[in-house]
């Protein structure tokens, strides 16, 4: 037993792969999510009522229903949708393939949790700093690019890095959907040579260091956005 | 002092919801005028001064800078520019200093101060640091000063990088809305000594305070505001010397 858990029986490429694919999906889902949580947290701060009550019903919807349903539900839903959508214009049948579904999916899902994160942050920015960077005549956009985004960053870190780490661990979920994820990977190797567990506590670790290097990386990032900060030590 | 006209104003008024805030203001800067906004806290002179740069929204009113009326339109907290650029535009005229510096904390000084020069007037990056340690000296401040975050400076210090950064911008007319207030007594001073040297050299300055000595020496022209209203203004000497209205009366009786 011992033996084969650092005998992977030739299913090393295998389950590279599948630590390739979930690294792949889950960075590209990061970006998303995140750019949604932003938009999100403004339309919240949104003057108009349209955009907030969107994006709220979105928040809502999204963080109270379970990851799973919601994952099944985009998935099967994303694709009849788009066949819809071609049907309608006449086009081609365009086929979601199950990465592109799952970094939708999980950008969907995430984007929500982050908007809330988002949001506390923008919340927490001195409104003097904002009404300064207009009366000196910058526009929204550079307001938003050079006072805000980089405050908001600096506030948001431990909120973005907590939902990081239950993202990637939820990237597994796409395994139901047929993506040849670390999971899958991992449980095809193992039946194969039957040995699933051996596989499965493998590719724990390997989830468990790939969430440790991010935490480094975050830690990094959160240094960058504290300047300038005076940290109280108590 | 010449009598060009810089900024005038017509029947500002400012409502929140149903409660009027300013009721009818005119106002006019020539250039190189200092002119003090005073009266009791609630008489809307930090809100008029806000809406001269449309920090806040006016209600109504009509305005003209550089004697040309600017085009209005509203939505519905108020009236706002017709062309957004413009006020974008009229903004980098009007530099101000606010109570509570509203420095930028994730920047340091020099970033401060260059930021809307480069940012907004598309100052090149040598020519925006070099002007702003020529500012920081006017200042008051050492060029070491330069590389700090606001978070390890006094508030003096601070008001003065906020004052160093206003300067940059080369503004047209220097807006300072309660600029000691919010600075421990023994900071004030160094402050004011800055704000004196301004006048002195001609700027044109319309300020919020609540420093009357200071005020009495450095204005050209006191207004003083009472519930929304203009209830009486003149030179310094007219107003602190020869009070008319009653109310002026108290308020100065108060304050002395």
């Amino acid at each position: 037993m011992m033996n084969s858990l650092f005998h992977l029986e030739g299913y090393g490429g295998l389950l590279l792969s599948g630590a390739w694919m979930t690294i792949k999906l889950s960075l590209l889902s990061f970006l998303c999510a995140m750019l949604l949580g932003v938009v999100t947290a403004l339309a919240k701060r949104a003057k108009s009522t349209t955009l907030y009550l969107i994006a709220s019903a979105y928040t809502v919807l999204i963080r109270g229903v379970p990851d799973l349903v919601l994952m099944l539900l985009l998935f099967y839903g994303i694709q009849s949708w788009v066949g819809d959508v071609c049907l309608y214009f006449g086009w081609d049948y365009i086929v979601i393939d199950p990465f592109h579904a799952g970094v939708i999916t999980l950008a969907f899902i995430y984007g929500a949790y982050f908007s809330e994160t988002f949001r506390g942050a923008l919340q927490s920015i001195p409104k003097g700093q904002i009404e300064a960077a207009l009366a000196y005549g910058l526009s929204n956009m550079q307001s938003f690019r050079f006072v805000i985004f980089p405050q908001m960053m600096r506030l948001s870190i431990p909120g973005i890095s907590n939902i990081w780490q239950v993202m990637i661990k939820a990237t597994a979920l796409v395994s139901i959907i047929g993506l040849n994820d670390l999971i899958n990977a991992a449980v095809e190797a193992g039946k194969s040579t039957n040995n699933v567990f051996s596989f499965l506590l493998l590719a724990g670790a390997m989830y468990l260091a790939y969430t440790m290097v991010s935490n480094a990386v975050f830690s990094q990032l959160n240094r960058y956005f504290h300047v300038g900060i005076k940290e109280s030590k108590s | 002092m010449s009598l060009e006209k810089k900024l005038s104003i017509e029947g500002l008024r400012k409502s929140y919801g149903s409660h009027e805030v300013l009721k009818g203001i005119d106002l006019t800067a020539n250039a190189g005028e200092v002119i003090t906004l005073i009266g009791s806290s609630g008489s809307g002179k930090s809100t008029l001064l806000r809406c001269i740069n449309f920090l806040e929204q006016p209600s109504d009113g009509v305005f003209y800078f550089d004697n040309q009326m600017i085009e209005m339109t509203s939505d519905h907290e108020g009236m706002t520019f017709a062309n957004a650029k413009e006020l974008q535009t009229l903004r980098t005229k009007l530099a101000m200093v606010f109570q509570h510096f509203n420095l930028w904390s994730h920047m340091t000084v020099l970033e401060n101060i260059t930021l809307a020069p480069m940012k907004v007037l598309g100052q090149d990056k040598s020519d925006a640091i070099k002007q702003a340690h020529l500012y920081l000296k006017k200042v008051g401040l050492d060029s070491d000063v330069a590389m700090k975050y606001p978070a390890f400076l006094s508030g003096g210090q601070q008001q003065r990088v906020a004052i160093a950064r206003a300067l940059a911008m080369e503004p047209d007319i220097l807006l300072f809305d309660e600029p000691t207030s919010a600075l421990d007594p023994e900071l004030v001073k160094e402050v004011l000594k800055v704000i004196r040297l301004l006048a002195e050299e001609g700027r044109t300055m319309i300020m919020v305070t609540h420093e009357m000595a200071f005020a009495k020496e450095v204005s050209d022209t006191i207004v003083f505001l009472a519930d929304g209203k203009i209830e009486e203004s003149g030179s310094p000497e007219a107003i602190f010397e020869h009070p008319k209205s009653d109310r002026l009366k108290r308020f100065l009786n108060h304050e002395f």
